[in-house]
């Protein structure tokens, strides 16, 4: 089966590539069809010297036909040569590498924490359907994604970091913390309490009404019944044989949701000033620093793009009745 | 309607949440479209009140650095993120449902042609789309609800086109189709009002989504300056929160209860317009 899988893999990745080059191409289409000169996206920034708006220009073809131009930058894209920041004086792909680290950490422990909690209770809330309980659940669910993400960082961040002073207000690390050891690692894991929490809200809602939708299905079924004729626990056959079948849309949508994961991410960094990709795409914004916007663009879209084919080979993997093909 | 079938508004009336949701709604556009008889201060005058004076009399959400009141902002702020998010729905349903309509019709080449580009738009973060779309042709309030639906119309497209090929082939559409009606009377005469209904809810959803979206680009700096928005007074709260907490907690709480007032809407019309929905 593995060498079956790896193939599979491979030919997801394959079909992806189009993808990345649209990405590219909707980059090329902002540069030129913008209201400017489309040197003025490529540099950034206008103190830039004589001799490098002529480098610029010639790197990029500017003086050739669109076409020519189009397959320069394809050429420059694809070495990952994403340009260079004269505002952070610096190539856009390190500045935006050595920020992804403190992304992934925050994405990744909110995404653990909230799918795994969102699962749960969906589960629970999934075997007292319209009871007390449930309804509130699913009333709280509904209030987490109604909200926006940074305003929910904001009152989390008065009422817990200001008020009550249990978390720190901002930041990765405290200033005169220790930089290693296991001293480090509880420095900042405080710091990513609150925003973890702000961040986990809207996906810990969404886990949590679709488990609860597809387990209430999943328990409707007969190989249900057949399991509880059997004899078998309760709790035997609510989290091996239901959960197992439920939470297989809710990968799906972990996946498809990516997208949406890393908008959130933008937004919870800019309130707490986590020091990753979103922070760096919120300076760039402020700076109207086009290179590096199109490089995060660019790099967070082919993150999108790799999370769907993962999704699919996991996918793939915990329901043995997919079909590779 | 079948004899005996229950009105629309006695379904709708059974589901509570919805309706104290659409009462809800109706009370924060009527702040929005009266303003000044409700909130009575001019929103951009500095100085009407002192600086960052806590909620009361008569600054009900008190004021912000430059003694600016507040609540009389929000009520300007609830007329562009509601302005927002009804342009950027709306549009968005609308170029959704010409896709949708014209693939799920026409099917074959047209269709995959179509649906290829739907996924396209759908796999692509939308949100740092409509980041890069708004500050590569600037924050004006046009671009803004151009670049948000341009994040929704996919969604709608899918929803219109599974509708349209299942009544496509309905005994009535091809009764129409032998009485000699034009394929444009077919498609906006005779299917697209039998599929309005999934429309009809998602378009409630999608005004929710639009007023958080126009928030988080606000957030980021892309509101569009010379209006206040909702999301743009969350954006100017960032540096004085700390000090005073009204400045956010209240233009935030009048987005989260729109959103939350569109959400149980679109709950409570999906239980009027899908006969499925009704069983519970």
């Amino acid at each position: 089966m593995a060498p079956q899988l790896l193939g599979y893999a491979a030919r997801r990745l394959v079909q992806a590539v189009p993808m990345v080059f649209v990405i590219i191409l909707i980059n090329f289409i902002l540069i030129h069809s913008a209201p400017g000169d489309p040197i003025d996206f490529l540099l950034g920034s206008s103190d830039a010297t004589e001799e490098y708006i002529a480098q610029v220009r010639r790197e990029f073809g500017l003086d050739q036909p669109l076409p020519a131009q189009f397959f320069a930058y394809v050429g420059k894209v694809v070495s990952f040569d994403l340009g260079y920041s004269l505002r952070f004086r610096e190539q856009v792909l390190s500045l935006i590498l050595d920020r992804l680290p403190a992304t992934l950490l925050l994405m990744g422990s909110a995404l653990v924490c909230s799918s795994l909690l969102g699962i749960l209770l969906g589960a629970v809330a999934a075997q007292r359907p319209y009871s007390a309980a449930d309804n509130a659940a699913t009333l709280v669910a509904l209030a987490g994604y109604s909200m926006p993400v940074f305003w929910l960082g904001q009152i989390m961040l008065i009422v817990f970091a200001l008020n009550l002073a249990w978390f720190p207000t901002q930041g990765m690390m405290s200033l005169r913390a220790p930089r290693e050891g296991f001293a480090m690692v509880l420095d900042i894991a405080h710091h990513l309490v609150l925003p973890v929490a702000t961040y986990s809200a809207y996906h810990l809602a969404l886990v949590f009404r679709l488990t609860r939708v597809k387990m209430q299905e999943t328990l409707a079924q007969d190989f249900i019944t057949t399991a509880r004729a059997k004899g078998l626990p309760e709790g035997r056959v609510v989290y091996r044989h239901a959960l197992r079948n439920a939470m297989l849309p809710v990968v799906t949508v972990i996946g498809l949701n990516f997208g949406f994961m890393l908008a959130g991410s933008v937004l919870t960094e800019t309130v707490f000033a986590w020091p990753g990709t979103g922070r760096l795409l919120f300076d760039a914004i402020g700076a109207r620093d086009y290179p590096l916007l199109m490089g995060l663009f660019t790099v967070l879209s082919v993150m999108v793009i790799l999370a769907n084919v993962l999704t699919d080979v996991i996918y793939a993997v915990i329901d043995p009745r997919v079909v590779y093909r | 309607m079948a004899p005996g079938a229950p009105s629309a508004w006695r379904i709708f009336r059974r589901n509570r949440a919805a309706v104290v949701a659409a009462v809800v709604l109706s009370l924060l556009t009527a702040l929005a479209l009266l303003g000044p008889p409700l909130a009575p201060f001019d929103p951009s005058r500095t100085g009407i009140g002192p600086s960052m004076a806590a909620p009361g009399a008569p600054h009900w959400f008190g004021t912000d650095e430059l003694g600016r009141d507040v609540f009389s902002r929000a009520a300007g702020g609830m007329r562009i993120s509601l302005l927002v998010g009804l342009g950027a729905a709306g549009a968005a349903t609308l170029i959704g449902l010409c896709v949708g309509a014209v693939a799920g019709f026409f099917g074959g080449l047209l269709d995959d042609a179509l649906m290829r580009v739907t996924e396209v738009f759908q796999v692509i973060p939308r949100f740092f789309l409509a980041i890069l779309l708004v500050a590569f042709f600037g924050a004006g309030l046009f671009n803004i609800i151009f670049s948000i639906a341009i994040l929704g119309w996919p969604e709608v497209a899918r929803i219109v086109r599974a509708e349209v090929l299942t009544l496509r082939s309905r005994p009535y559409v091809d009764a129409a189709r032998v009485a000699g009606a034009s394929r444009a009377r077919l498609i906006f005469g005779e299917i697209l009002p039998n599929a309005m209904g999934p429309v009809v809810v998602n378009t409630s959803l999608l005004v929710g989504q639009a007023m958080l979206l126009e928030a988080g680009l606000s957030y980021l700096g892309l509101g569009d300056p010379s209006t206040v928005s909702l999301g743009v007074m969350l954006q100017e709260a960032q540096q004085i929160m700390r000090d005073a907490w009204w400045t956010t907690a209240f233009p935030g709480g009048l987005i989260f209860l729109a959103v939350l007032g569109l959400n149980l809407l679109g709950d409570g019309l999906n239980d009027v317009l899908d006969p499925r929905a009704r069983e519970r």
